[in-house]
């Protein structure tokens, strides 16, 4: 009986000894300057490089450009204020459909013309109609608006917009006349062409992935500290081999100087794939394996989908 | 060398020796390749275990990895199953020793050579020798069946039996076996099939990646199929044995055998066809509804008969008293107990997900649904780990306080792992992802402290199996000794028929 009381007392300690972790909006990190421009593009020029996990050597037969870094809170509150102004976004009640359910939300939303639908198992008709872009008052939002403008909490203005659905993604890249990269386009952007041992990269930056590479699931970054190992999106641009406040990074871009294709936040991809509703990211995020972030891996998700660990960047 | 020979020979030529073998090779697989995910890659462990063995991680090659490591550790598995068959179930003593010997040169080398080729650099040499190891298994799955084959005379039931029996006296548990057998052999033939286009037009993935893709190939749907299959008759195996260790009979018996027969046949040709027909789970859906039925009416019994056996002196128990009584061995308790909990975080889950898929789990991101998967076989995984656990804990005589310590800590600290698990995997229907930091960080705690107390335990019991086996008159020897009578003993019965034949060959000859 002593021993039983012992063990369980011993148990109740380790437990309660364990701190219980903040949400990742009950605190503000610091503003960080990464000295990244997330206005800058990177151009990916025509020519085969190895696609997938068994390397399939893929032609894309055109040079294109995509964003060096996911697109920004400041930027996507910038776009949100510009398509209020003119009216290609409203913001209010929408129907949000996906399976079997039907629910209203507060947002922003507006005009899809929709997707061709086949019919088969599992997939589900995207309908012209309006659709929600961006929730204004779900948990974990960092743009704020006050009936009139939208802003960006400061110091996650430069961290990557997260809750965007792929409608929103989709309008703030078409609202300026460019698209969300094909998933070919994505991957070809993130690990270029070099093949090392006839094998193309696993990460933009190599072939092994390093604490310090990229923001992931225990990667004891700078804002672990603060929100646990699940940690939260860091601003974009980071692991630029900088030193932060005694945090070192190494320089982890793209062969083509892309930031962030893996970890922060998984990236919306334009394909719309036949017989099937889903809309596939890449790259992973601060909630994923580090195995997760290799190149080829994806996540998929209903169009209609948001979360704390999606974003986009654009291609042109 | 009389001290070592002494040891291989209850090592390699006695179940418990055998079961032991095998039990500390799967935990010395679990030990080192355990420290390369989860929880020991942040903490750093990975990085020294890939540093110390020399390891050849390629990122690309993870998948394949992975594979060959389930592969080594069922092949084990199955093995300890196949031990434990061919000595409680009456066949010839030349049978058993040419089965276990050919399982186990065959595990043993499909572990040693998989995880050679998988972990430390791709000589195919290797890999045709962890593809020799998987063919002497099948092989000894092969003699298994004829050692089994059910219409032989000699293992027929007579009218009076308590065990379950056709009208023609054919002994429905042997044929159960027989047939999770054979199915086994033909659900293995479906990964051989597949496996045999491995970089000749089929490439290496895991099922789980490929949930929401319209397009499946032939190949990929024939691994899906066999992935499920092979797990469903390893826990059809296990719930035989242990309704054999139990001594499950009577009337409860006559009503499983016929269901568990009809329900590895229906649920074996229901995930095969997965690769032909589109309601292919409809079929799957009823073979487990036998299944699980089957399982159920062990449960009734074993429980029965414990409250039976623990209140024999008592005239008239009172419901407190058949409780202590039930829960009085938790050994013996545990199996029934770990397919109940079951229900919990694997059959009610994968019902769950089956009606709310579109409703609620498609509507989820596809690593959310991946989560739900992933967690669900691999928390069945460990309860079919724990149910041999039991088993050979009892065969190993396991008593007194040792027994309960050992048999509740298993269970009190597998079902907080596994609750916890399916809980984590299900935390999307109660926390949203900006507010699961919490729930997350504890759920884990849980799953980290349940599953590492149940290793410990193991270790606790391996290391006396270890000191014991040092010893010189040593447990082993009184195993070893008690072993070699009943077999002697049963080898006498069989030259005793063998030659009762003979003279009446000889007999009928000189006529």
């Amino acid at each position: 009986m002593k021993r039983t009381f012992f063990l369980l007392t011993l148990l109740a300690l380790t437990i309660s000894s364990c701190a219980p972790a903040p949400s990742i909006g009950a605190i503000t990190p610091p503003y960080v300057d990464t000295g990244i421009d997330p206005e800058s593009w990177a151009v990916v020029p025509a020519g085969t490089f190895p696609y997938g996990q068994h390397d399939h050597m893929t032609l894309v037969d055109y040079d294109y450009d995509i964003m060096v870094t996911d697109v920004t809170n400041e930027q996507y509150a910038r776009f949100l204020n510009e398509a209020l102004a003119d009216g290609t976004i409203r913001v209010g009640e929408v129907e949000v459909e996906t399976g079997e359910q039907v629910w209203v939300e507060i947002g922003v939303y507006g005009f899809y013309p929709g997707d061709p639908y086949d019919g088969y198992k599992h997939e589900e008709e995207i309908k012209p109609g309006d659709k929600l872009f961006f929730p204004i008052e779900a948990d974990g939002v960092r743009i704020t608006f006050d009936g009139k403008t939208f802003r960006a909490i400061h110091e996650y203005s430069n961290h990557p917009v997260t809750m965007v659905t792929w409608f929103g993604a989709n309008a703030y890249c078409e609202y300026y006349g460019w698209r969300l990269p094909s998933e070919i386009e994505w991957e070809k952007a993130a690990r270029g062409t070099e093949l090392v041992n006839g094998r193309g990269l696993p990460f933009p930056w190599g072939p092994h992935i390093e604490r310090n590479n990229a923001n992931y699931y225990s990667s004891f970054d700078l804002f672990e500290k603060m929100f646990g190992k699940l940690g939260n999106t860091m601003p974009v641009g980071f692991y630029n081999g900088r030193t932060y406040d005694g945090h070192e990074t190494l320089d982890s871009a793209s062969p083509y100087g892309l930031y962030d294709m893996a970890g922060n936040v998984w990236q919306w991809t334009g394909d719309n794939y036949p017989k099937q509703h889903y809309r596939h990211m890449r790259g992973g995020s601060f909630y994923s394996y580090e195995v997760d972030l290799r190149v080829w891996k994806f996540n998929s998700a209903g169009p209609q989908h948001y979360s704390p660990q999606v974003g986009f960047r654009c291609a042109r | 060398m009389q001290f070592v020979k002494d040891r291989l020979d209850y090592l390699f030529r006695s179940t418990r020796g055998l079961t032991l073998v095998a039990i500390a090779v799967v935990s010395i697989v679990t030990a080192i390749f355990g420290t390369l995910s989860g929880p020991m890659v942040e903490w750093g462990i990975k990085d020294i275990t890939v540093r110390l063995l020399g390891m050849k991680l390629v990122e690309a090659e993870r998948e394949g990895r992975v594979i060959m490591l389930y592969h080594t550790i069922a092949m084990t598995i199955v093995a300890i199953e196949v031990y434990f068959m061919t000595e409680m179930l009456p066949m010839k003593r030349y049978e058993q020793t040419v089965i276990n010997g050919t399982i186990t040169v065959g595990y043993l080398t499909a572990v040693v050579f998989g995880l050679l080729f998988a972990y430390w650099g791709h000589a195919f040499v290797y890999h045709g020798l962890f593809l020799l190891g998987q063919s002497l298994v099948f092989f000894a799955g092969i003699l298994l069946c004829i050692a089994l084959w059910p219409w032989k005379k000699e293992y027929r039931l007579p009218a009076d039996s308590p065990y379950a029996r056709s009208k023609s006296g054919l002994d429905l548990e042997r044929m159960a076996f027989f047939v999770m057998a054979v199915s086994t052999l033909l659900s293995a033939s479906f990964g051989a099939v597949t496996g045999s286009y491995w970089g000749n037009g089929h490439e290496t993935f895991l099922g789980e990646d490929l949930i929401r893709n319209p397009f499946k190939t032939v190949l990929q749907k024939a691994i899906i199929g066999h992935l499920h299959i092979m797990l469903t008759l390893i826990a059809i195996a296990i719930t035989l044995i242990v309704g054999r260790w139990m001594k499950f009979k009577g009337i409860l018996h006559r009503i499983a055998m016929p269901l568990m027969i009809w329900g590895t046949i229906i649920i074996t040709a229901g995930a095969l066809s997965v690769v032909w027909v589109e309601w292919a789970h409809t079929i799957i859906y009823v073979g487990s509804v036998f299944v699980m039925l089957a399982a159920l009416m062990y449960v009734i019994y074993s429980w029965d008969m414990l409250i039976k056996e623990g209140t024999a002196g008592i005239e008239k128990p009172t419901g407190w008293q058949k409780f202590k009584a039930l829960l009085s061995d938790p050994i013996k308790f545990g199996p029934g107990w770990q397919m109940v909990f079951m229900n919990f975080t694997v059959s009610g889950v994968g019902i769950f997900m089956a009606v709310k898929l579109t409703e609620i789990f498609r509507v989820w991101p596809h690593r959310e649904e991946r989560i739900v998967l992933t967690g669900h076989w691999h928390i069945l995984s460990g309860l079919i780990a724990t149910i041999i656990l039991f088993y050979f804990a009892d065969l190993s005589g396991l008593k007194g306080k040792a027994r309960k310590w050992f048999g509740w800590l298993v269970i009190l600290m597998s079902n907080i792992a596994f609750a916890s698990v399916t809980i984590f995997s299900m935390k999307r229907l109660f926390v949203t992802e900006a507010e699961q930091q919490g729930v997350v960080n504890w759920l884990m705690l849980f799953t980290d402290i349940g599953l590492a107390v149940v290793l410990v335990a193991l270790a606790v019991f391996m290391i006396w199996r270890l000191y014991d086996l040092l010893q010189a008159k040593g447990y082993w020897t009184q195993e070893y000794n008690a072993e070699r009578k009943t077999s002697a003993e049963a080898e006498i019965e069989e030259q005793k028929r063998k030659l009762k034949e003979l003279e009446e060959t000889l007999k009928e000859v000189s006529k």
